[in-house]
């Protein structure tokens, strides 16, 4: 099978892929129950994703791939504020996914947080969330949603979060070898319209990478999808391909988002798209409501569809593994 | 005894009908009226999606939603700070002309005011 474009997104079922040419054995199927928000683990190496089953073997395939190189975790959509029937407490649950960070068996050296870490743009709503995190006692790199930039402009956020950033907030970094990039697209948004990076954003983009050897993994983050999901819901970015376009010569690069409360993953040729679980509610899968708005699920199943995700980098192997697990 | 039945059948099958009709198209307000000026965003649309007004009317916008909206001319000529739950926003149009307008964080969201 062709690595190319395929989409799982599938209810509670298996796929099987076939992934040769990869010198790791193969574990037969993957069990990516991404609408049901219960996790998946896909590692990939050279720009090809390999699948390993969930479950209790799990703990020993990372241990004989080394998968030890660089480990982060991955939030997104604390909302703090919320208070409605979908999760009346967003402060327990975003304290859970915190207890679950710390309980990683692989200590992760950082967190990206992809935004609507508030729900109204509120002060104290920042201050809370930032005193939670500090019990993780890891260092954060954040990026906006649009409940972040809310009343002006996101200069609060810019303020707090993104001091050294360029623009409206984006900016790059390097850690063990994989070079990151926070992007901001939820800004400038048009009528009718997708996210937004805007030309100014783009145009830094395409600078930042230009010294880059095209082995270096990337890791772009940002709140948005940069593809295109749902575009009657707005669920992607308008010009998120062009971004893409200068990161076609690397080898392998991941992009991690938030913004849909549920983790949705697909990879084309060598970019691996995976979105995650939010902290605090859940949204339906695309077109299965009337709106994208906050759905409460039955007393007993938020924190089966709440979670973090997990990723790990194999040092000299180009593999990023994704892991994302609920706060049950 | 048939056409007795007919009869029987259409006297209250017909005012039914009838008051099906206003029920889905109730009579036009005029714009003074507060309820033909209120623009409710509900499950992340505008209702009306298009609202005729006379000119010096005020429109207020009341956010039904669990998530906050923005209300934001295409233009830029008015811009309301989020609206939480049940809050709202109100806006004078003195100039007849259309106004197009969005949620400026849900930008699929769009709506119209004619100003006439």
């Amino acid at each position: 099978m062709s690595n190319t474009d395929f989409f799982r997104k599938i209810s509670g079922g298996f796929i099987e892929h076939d992934h040769n040419h990869d010198g790791i054995d193969r574990r037969g199927f993957l069990k990516c129950m991404a609408w049901a928000g219960t996790g998946a683990l896909c590692v990939i190496q050279g720009g090809v994703l390999k699948s390993f089953a969930l479950g209790s073997q799990m703990g020993s395939d990372m241990k004989s791939h080394k998968m030890a190189g660089l480990s982060f975790v991955q939030i997104s959509d604390s909302h703090m504020g919320f208070n409605k029937p979908a999760n009346p407490d967003v402060i327990s649950t975003i304290k859970a996914a915190v207890d679950k960070i710390n309980a990683l068996p692989n200590s992760p050296e950082f967190i990206l947080h992809t935004g609507d870490i508030s729900h109204l743009s509120n002060p104290e709503e920042f201050d809370t969330v930032d005193q939670i995190l500090k019990a993780t006692n890891k260092e954060i790199f954040f990026v906006p949603g649009e409940h972040d930039v809310l009343n002006d402009d996101g200069k609060m956020f810019r303020e707090r979060y993104a001091k050294n950033a360029k623009g409206s907030g984006w900016y790059s970094f390097d850690k063990n070898g994989v070079h990151f990039i926070g992007l901001v697209n939820v800004m400038n948004l048009k009528a009718g319209g997708l996210g937004t990076l805007g030309n100014d954003q783009l145009e830094w983009l395409e600078d930042d990478v230009k010294h880059l050897k095209s082995s270096t993994p990337i890791v772009v983050f940002a709140h948005i999808p940069l593809w295109t999901i749902y575009p009657e819901w707005g669920w992607g970015t308008e010009d998120g391909a062009r971004a893409l376009s200068y990161l076609k010569r690397f080898g392998s690069v991941t992009v991690l988002n938030g913004h849909i409360h549920q983790t949705m993953q697909k990879v084309e040729g060598n970019v691996s798209f995976h979105t995650a679980c939010s902290t605090a509610f859940v949204q339906p899968a695309p077109g299965k409501a009337d709106s994208p708005g906050p759905m409460k699920v039955p007393d007993g199943q938020l924190r089966r569809l709440l979670g973090i995700t997990d990723v790990n980098y194999v040092q000299g192997r180009h593999a990023l593994a994704v892991v994302d697990s609920t706060l049950a | 005894m048939k056409s007795k039945m007919l009869v029987a059948i259409a006297s209250v099958a017909l005012p039914l009908a009838l008051a099906a009709l206003f029920i889905t198209h109730p009579p036009r307000v005029k714009g003074e009226d507060a309820k033909g000026t209120e623009i409710r965003v509900d499950n992340f649309t505008f209702a009306p999606g298009t609202l005729a007004v006379p000119v010096n009317s005020t429109v207020t916008w009341v956010n039904k939603d669990d998530i906050p909206h923005v209300i934001a001319a295409s233009d830029g000529a008015f811009k309301s700070k989020a609206l939480d739950t049940d809050q709202k926003y109100s806006y004078t149009f003195t100039k007849a002309g259309t106004y197009e307008y969005y949620c400026s964080i849900h930008p699929k969201m769009v709506g119209k005011v004619v100003v006439q």
